[in-house]
């Protein structure tokens, strides 16, 4: 445990023998997840991939202490999970941008700092930093649903980012988007993280998005869900469109569907990825 | 908006014209006496006694309510109405902060939802006429004034749509903002307040129009059985001259008809204010 202790106190988030089953102890009980352990530094870049039902929410769930573990532990910034959250240590972002329609964009993004019982003068001076970071500055009084699908998912970014939090926990938040829009989401995600020196703990079930986001792609499998591969990204911190032509880029990608394969249990078998696993 | 509300009041005129030209359609058609279909009276009559002309109505309103004074009737329906409205008005402001209250609670104690629910639809199947003496015997009793009998009655028939409607609105967050929130770790009534409420307006706003009406209903059928002098009292002294002065009747019920749609347009003004930065569909 000493080992732990002294990881713990570096990392950003250290998962230690968790599982998490569902209706345990009863005939219909899924075990979501088994004996997992991730340790994630700080200012990494990680992604969770998988096919559907490799648990890989609830993984971030189980960070976000949405939910609590059946066994092991969970330590966010060196704290329990429970107390990062009461603490407010970390931020937020879903697929469905999940802004509130009667809410402005501006209100949107200073609604965390409201509950942090931030005065108006400091929020308003927030809120600005976080329209300028996401390029939304003269959007600041428009409601949401004025606004197109990716303006309204950046939105949603700098809510999570607002109050500055060291942790960013995001699951698919661009899945609903097009490809266009994706790729220049996955662009400014990066920007806005190196610039804010922020650690993230992202899920998707799009291969090239891991790839192209992440220093680490956890690759994940179901039934149980369990991580079968840790694949390094090794591309440099500065990443942009032609990193997405780059030949290690390509051999990453191949690198994860070939994990993603041997995590289904059938090596060398079948043309496409991984049953539920977009080469998108 | 000026235009929409121009068509609007006109649609509204247009409207009322056609109900008067149906209204005497039937009485030049109508049988003078009535007709019964296989043994039930079912076709009115159409005499004037049973149905005026409608300009007769609109003429009655500039005599005076008793022979030999000057003053119309129409300046007494006026204060009849304005009692009413007013009794409305607080009915439905009780009834809404009741029933505004109740789902709040219910929805705080789920075991409260299922032990009150039972007892909230069941007062609405209470007779009015049968409480109303029971609460003028309560209201006797404590020295309350009698407007607050009313007006109490008349938000015990508003409560109840805006209860099931906020009840029904306080389920509307979707389960990724409940989450948000929890991610905030924002307790219950915070995340009342800054969601769940704001969530629940679109569903609200039909509860709090059908209570507006209701309100309307409650205080007149109340001062029918308490003798509180608004238009329901009004109603009730006119009819019985129905037969000698069948015009003076329907005075009334056009004091009462425009006090539901003050009480109406009232919500929907409202409506208008609390759903103004909403998506448009979701105000239609």
């Amino acid at each position: 445990m000493s080992a732990m202790d002294s990881l713990s106190a570096s990392a950003a988030v250290v998962v230690d023998g968790v599982s998490m089953a569902f209706n345990p102890g009863r005939s219909n009980q899924v075990d979501a997840l088994v004996d997992i352990d991730l340790s994630i530094h700080r200012g990494d870049f990680v992604s969770l991939i998988g096919p559907s039902g490799c648990g890989k929410s609830t993984l971030l769930r189980l960070i976000a202490n949405l939910i609590e573990p059946t066994s092991g532990t969970v330590l966010v910034n060196g704290k329990s999970a429970t107390q990062s959250r009461l603490d407010q240590d970390y931020g937020m972002a879903f697929q469905q941008s999940g802004l509130f329609e009667w809410r402005t964009v501006r209100k949107n993004i200073e609604l965390p700092l409201e509950l942090k019982g931030w005065n108006k003068a400091k929020r308003a001076k927030r809120a600005d930093e976080m329209l300028d970071l996401v390029q939304l500055a003269d959007f600041g009084s428009h409601m949401p649903w004025q606004l197109s699908g990716g303006m309204q998912q950046r939105v949603a970014i700098a809510r999570a980012l607002a109050s500055h939090p060291p942790l960013l926990l995001m699951d698919e938040p661009f899945g609903a988007l097009d490809e266009m829009t994706r790729e220049h989401m996955q662009a400014e995600l990066l920007r806005i993280c190196a610039a804010a020196e922020t650690t993230v703990v992202f899920v998707t079930h799009s291969i090239p998005e891991a790839v192209y986001l992440s220093n680490r792609v956890v690759v994940m499998s179901p039934r149980p869900g369990r991580i079968t591969e840790i694949v390094d990204v090794d591309l440099g911190s500065e990443r942009d469109d032609d990193t997405r032509e780059d030949d290690l880029f390509y051999k990453k990608i191949t690198e994860v569907r070939e994990a993603l394969r041997g995590a289904e249990g059938q090596p060398g078998h079948g043309a496409g990825g991984a049953r539920g696993v977009e080469d998108r | 908006m000026i235009s929409r509300g121009a068509r609007r009041a006109g649609l509204f005129v247009v409207a009322l014209l056609c109900v008067a030209a149906l209204w005497e359609f039937y009485k030049v058609v109508g049988p003078e006496e009535g007709a019964e279909v296989f043994g039930w009276r079912l076709v009115p009559r159409a005499s004037d006694r049973a149905m005026p002309h409608t300009w007769e109505m609109v003429q009655r309103l500039f005599d005076p309510e008793v022979r030999g004074r000057d003053t119309p009737i129409w300046v007494a329906v006026v204060g009849y109405s304005w009692y009413t409205f007013r009794m409305a008005l607080v009915g439905l402001l009780l009834g809404g902060i009741f029933g505004i209250g109740l789902a709040i609670v219910m929805a705080r104690f789920k075991v409260l939802e299922r032990g009150l629910l039972p007892y909230v639809i069941a007062s609405q199947t209470v007779p009015l006429i049968a409480l109303a003496p029971q609460v003028a015997a309560i209201g006797g009793n404590w020295d309350l004034p009698k407007w607050t009998w009313v007006a109490s009655l008349g938000a015990f028939l508003a409560f109840f749509p805006i209860a099931v409607a906020t009840l029904k609105g306080l389920g509307n967050a979707p389960a990724a903002s409940l989450e948000l929130m929890d991610s905030y770790a924002a307790g219950w009534w915070r995340t009342l307040f800054k969601l769940r409420l704001p969530a629940a307006v679109p569903t609200m706003v039909p509860g709090m129009k059908l209570a507006a009406t209701a309100a309307v209903i409650g205080v007149i059928v109340s001062e029918i059985s308490t003798g509180v002098r608004g238009i329901g009292f009004a109603s009730l002294t006119y009819g019985q001259k129905a037969t000698s002065d069948p015009a003076q009747l329907y005075t009334a019920v056009f004091g009462a008809a425009t006090i539901g749609l003050l009480m109406f347009g009232l919500v929907v003004a409202i409506e208008a204010i609390a759903m103004r930065n909403r998506p448009q569909e979701a105000g239609a």
